[in-house]
């Protein structure tokens, strides 16, 4: 080896280096939005990756009529003030891909960086268990607007500054089995397709549950558990063909479910036994003629094709698909609805046309009774910050005529009938033969 | 690639000069930098651990087993054994990775080049299937890890994020010392030499196979480590830490610090994040394009890493 | 009975589909040593750039439906020669010879880009070619299972495009010559081979070969974003199975891979998930090289 000069300056230089990095992350950063009496609110959704289709991209883009319609000042009653109590609102987008631990990151750049006064956001269920010790301890409003895991509030137990403003998944799954036992007392047998993760072993499980106390003679015939976002279900749909199930579950979302609906279409599976898919509506318009008239579908509350008739609806539904060519699906719903409660919130403890306090969008928010495009939705779980709704479950009708989809025999379930009361794990709820549901 | 004894105390003394600056940090950077910092130096020590495997000639594609394993161990001790000290967990975490390193080593340390790779890559994946089959462990959601305590004292709010934060520095400082003396070591020397021609190692009457072992089993040890401090300061742990698009990630940051020097490992993890967090700020909807960019005109202008800049008049020779 | 039929059906149909999506991975890097992680984007932009032409095709009257097979094809063949011409040319030209790892990480940075890229271009609503997956009808197997003429009609394509490059390489003189440089770069620039053309038209057909897959694959799915990702891992799998840079070897791997994750489906759904992987393990382990695999001499 060749001798080599000794460089004085070497322990200089990486100390220089690690204080000249420290410093210039410090300096670029501390290019801040500064204190402009505009209302911030951070909107956190999947902007690319699987979740963007069907839900991130209907979701922010739901986010950018509210806030400019709420910004113009022309929304309806009774929103009709400018922005969120009389200010301006302006908008921190970010993307959710990325994972749980970048996602905790995220949170706080956006809170302590971007000094954003709210959070709405989060789909994937991973991210919501992150967020929400990080919201609490930041102590900035933070409504997570579609996640369905139901252990939000199991990590969180006495939540001062966490909200959500949409149900959980467990809702859909007890929902779906009634609609079920409901419409199809007679079924011998069920199977089951569900992505290879929490959200679809959660959905199983707790239909699967719901079935045998609804409807005790059905027996499972087959479970299938392809990979998130397998796209090919060729062995699956002929598993699932050879089990001959009256019915078959699915927890399948976005472009996994629409391509299971067109290859087990295609293949005739659909003919002898009808799907129940409960995230199904982000389909309704796309399905066309693909998806057999009968299949059982939800849309995770009232909402998208299950959206009841008010004033609300009658100024969103139209005014989405004017600005973005497309039906406005359930992720759409539920972000305005999360936009909605906290302006809602705010203007109930606020001083008008004064900027709202974290402590006073939260006081106003727990409990909160408010009127969005999906009807009424009250605040009334976990001490108030749990949204209940009812949730509806239909049949697709497809009309050539038109080239359109729609929902028919449509059941609603009220909340006090479908979701466990507060303190009881749901899995023991559904086991103990829903204690205290009421129902129609 | 090679390290000049004669450096060593000097690489010492800027560590603990490094340190010591990022330490002072503490009371001045702005509490989200702080924490950006903590997680990036816990990527950093699994990112030391690929370097110094790639110094040997091997590239893992599967780092990240260790990574998750060290998180989960923490988590579950945490929440099912009660412990609640942060070294206590972090001793835990980086003995359950040594010990996994220990079982899989016979086996990984016969493969070479893609094949290590790719049998490193299957055995990440294997874990991150039966960590989604458990729904015990909340399956892809993952579970939360509590904030931990330092030796009886627990620090609430704002002092325990600077705690965390205190704990990275000086273990990311520790490691590096300590990983810069085992570079230097006449072990360390050997597994340069076993990259470059391992038929001659053997000439010299040593086991190729046994350096490469000890090598894997101190990268597993340091990245189990990593990977527990990571689950403590966010809070969070779940499989996807297993998968291997992250494994990708720290071997995309190891070639973006270089791997000339223990620091490089840990300014690739903190320009990395610090890009991609301003990326994700920038520009939401392409943030993916513009961090792809950023790091392919990286790759091209600076073959050698980012550590190319600080080391850049050193002679040729030493920096091969 | 039915349950075996299916499952070798379904294990041939899916090795077909294996086969497709890995071949141009294991030329690429047969030909180039590049692993080419944007390997997956090919399989996207192939798939977005299919299913936006069929689906235009099909919303009006522009013809014989069954023109719809040679426009996936077309679009492939275009996606694939634009992408192939520009990435080689304006990037890996200049990168060539260096670390393999290093090109890893240059390829993954491509498919950052790309993936982006693609959003831009297509946005994220998904986009449906579901008329020619539909057009050829199914087939009655037994009394209870019916399979698309599609999935079956891609067995013949995958055994077609093996049994192509298979002649290519073995019975015409480019084909020698493309050996010649896998075999020993350096030999085959010392006798003469313009190793540099090679490399330029290997990158292509490879291209061509990865958006052919997605192609073919856009009528039966929702062609969304994030489909590209979810390829490559598993490309990569079956090509280190097979061996990698061997087109038998992908064959092999293939439907080594295809048969084994049938069997579980059928059998065991529980363990689905690590049917990949644990067969990847499985023959590392004893084939350290892949089942096709050379073992390379060791340097002294």
């Amino acid at each position: 080896m060749k001798s080599i000069p000794h460089f004085p300056s070497q322990t200089f230089r990486l100390a220089a280096s690690a204080a000249a990095i420290t410093l210039i992350t410090g300096m670029s950063a501390s290019a801040v939005a500064a204190d402009n009496g505009k209302y911030r609110i951070g909107i956190v959704t999947f902007l690319s990756g699987a979740a963007a289709g069907p839900f991130g991209v209907p979701a922010s883009n739901a986010a950018k009529l509210t806030i400019d319609t709420l910004n113009s000042g022309k929304m309806l009653a009774p929103y009709t003030k400018i922005g969120i109590n009389g200010l301006e609102i302006e908008t921190v987008l970010l993307d959710e891909a990325g994972g749980a631990t970048k996602q905790a990151e995220e949170f706080r750049n956006l809170v302590q960086r971007q000094k954003v006064d709210a959070v709405i956001g989060y789909i994937s269920s991973g991210d919501c268990l992150a967020i929400a010790p990080a919201a609490e301890e930041l102590g900035v409003p933070t409504l997570f607007f579609d996640c369905g895991t139901s252990k939000v509030f199991e990590t969180v137990k006495n939540p001062k500054y966490l909200f959500r403003t949409g149900l959980d998944a467990v809702v859909d799954n007890v929902a779906a089995a009634r609609y079920v036992a409901e419409t199809r007392p007679n079924i011998k047998t069920v199977a089951s397709i569900q992505q290879n993760y929490a959200w679809g072993q959660d959905s199983w499980a707790d239909f699967s549950l719901s079935l045998k106390q609804l409807l005790p003679n059905v027996s499972v015939v087959s479970e299938q558990w392809p990979k998130l976002l397998q796209g090919q279900y060729g062995a699956e749909i002929s598993a699932l063909s050879v089990s001959r199930p009256d019915i078959i579950h699915s927890s399948f979302w976005g472009g996994d479910m629409e391509a299971l609906m067109l290859q087990g279409g295609a293949r005739g599976l659909f003919d002898k036994s009808v799907a129940v898919l409960t995230a199904g509506e982000t389909g309704v318009e796309t399905f066309k003629s693909n998806v057999p008239n009968g299949t059982v579908i939800g849309g995770r509350g009232p909402y998208g094709a299950f959206a009841p008739k008010n004033a609300l609806n009658d100024w969103f539904r139209p005014a989405f698909t004017a600005e973005f060519k497309a039906d406005p699906t359930y992720p759409a719903y539920k972000m305005v609805q999360a936009i909605l409660a906290l302006k809602a919130a705010a203007e109930k403890t606020a001083k008008p046309g004064v900027m709202p306090t974290s402590d006073q969008v939260v006081k106003g928010l727990a409990g909160l009774s408010f009127e969005a495009p999906s009807g009424t939705v009250k605040m009334a779980r976990t001490n108030g910050h749990q949204a209940v709704q009812d949730v509806s479950f239909g049949e697709y009708r497809f009309d050539p005529k038109t080239g359109k989809g729609s929902v028919a025999n449509v059941k609603t379930y009220a909340a006090d009938c479908v979701m466990p009361p507060d303190g009881s794990t749901p899995a023991d709820w559904i086991k103990a033969g829903f204690p205290g549901a009421k129902c129609k | 690639m090679s390290f000049p004894k004669h450096l060593a105390s000097s690489t010492g003394s800027a560590v603990a000069i490094a340190a010591l600056v990022f330490a002072a940090g503490t009371w001045v950077l702005p509490p989200w930098l702080a924490f950006l910092l903590t997680l990036a130096f816990a990527k950093g020590l699994v990112v030391l651990g690929v370097v110094i495997q790639m110094r040997a000639g091997l590239v893992s594609f599967g780092q990240a087993l260790f990574y998750c394993i060290g998180g989960y161990i923490v988590g579950l001790a945490s929440q099912s054994l009660g412990i609640s000290d942060a070294f206590a967990l972090l001793a835990l975490a980086t003995g359950a990775g040594i010990l996994m390193a220990l079982a899989c080593g016979w086996l990984l340390t016969r493969y070479r080049e893609i094949f290590f790779a790719m049998l490193t890559l299957a055995l990440s994946m294997i874990l991150y299937g039966a960590l989604v089959k458990s729904s015990a462990l909340g399956s892809t959601d993952g579970f939360n890890v509590a904030a931990p305590s330092f030796l009886g004292w627990t620090p609430q709010g704002d002092a325990q994020k600077q705690a965390l934060y205190l704990l990275s520095v000086a273990v990311a400082a520790a490691v590096a010392i300590g990983i810069h003396r085992f570079m230097v070591s006449s072990l360390g020397r050997v597994i340069e030499a076993v990259r470059e021609n391992e038929l001659r190692v053997e000439y010299l009457g040593l086991s190729p196979r046994a350096v490469l072992f000890s090598n894997y089993v101190v990268a597993a040890g340091i990245s189990a480590l990593g990977g527990g401090l990571t689950a403590l300061a966010s809070g969070h742990i779940d499989p996807d830490m297993a998968v291997w698009t992250t494994s990708g990630e720290f071997v995309f940051i190891a070639i973006l610090g270089g791997t000339g020097h223990v620091f490089a490992p840990f300014i690739g993890a903190i320009v990395f994040s610090v890009i991609r967090t301003f990326a994700i700020q920038e520009a939401p909807h392409f943030w993916q394009m513009t961090l792809g960019v950023v790091l392919l005109a990286l790759i091209l202008f600076l073959p050698k890493g980012l550590w190319s800049l600080i080391a850049r008049d050193k002679p040729a020779e030493v920096a091969t | 009975m039915t349950t075996l039929i299916a499952i070798l059906l379904d294990g041939a149909i899916y090795a077909s589909w294996l086969f497709l999506v890995a071949a141009g991975l294991t030329i690429i890097y047969g030909v180039m040593r590049v692993l080419n992680m944007a390997h997956g984007s090919f399989y996207a932009i192939g798939a977005y750039a299919a299913a936006a032409t069929v689906g235009w095709f099909f919303s009006g009257e522009h013809g014989n439906p069954y023109l719809s097979y040679l426009l996936l094809v077309g679009c492939a063949l275009l996606a694939g020669v634009i992408l192939g011409v520009v990435i080689e040319q304006g990037l890996l030209r200049f990168l060539m010879g260096r670390d393999e790892i290093l090109m890893v990480i240059v390829t993954y940075a491509l498919l950052l880009i790309l993936e982006d890229a693609t959003k831009l271009i297509w946005g994220v609503d998904p986009y449906f070619a579901y008329q020619p997956y539909r057009l050829l009808g199914i087939s009655d197997i037994g009394d209870i299972l019916r399979f698309a003429n599609y999935d079956l009609a891609l067995i013949a394509v995958a055994v077609f495009i093996g049994l192509a490059a298979w002649f290519v390489l073995n019975r015409t003189n480019k084909g020698r010559l493309l050996r010649a440089v896998i075999h020993d770069r350096e030999i085959a620039i010392a006798m003469g081979v313009n190793v540099n053309a090679m490399f330029a038209a290997t990158f292509v057909i490879g291209a061509v070969l990865g958006a052919l897959a997605g192609a073919l694959t856009a009528p039966a799915i929702s062609v969304t974003p994030g489909i590209g990702v979810e390829v490559i891992v598993l490309a990569f799998a079956v090509v280190v199975v097979g061996g990698l840079g061997s087109i038998g070897g992908a064959a092999a791997g293939a439907v080594l891979v295809g048969l084994s994750r049938s069997f579980a489906v059928h059998i065991a759904p529980e363990i689905e998930l690590f049917v990949i992987y644990g067969v990847m393990f499985l023959v590392l382990a004893f084939r350290p090289q892949g089942l096709f695999g050379q073992t390379l001499a060791r340097r002294i």
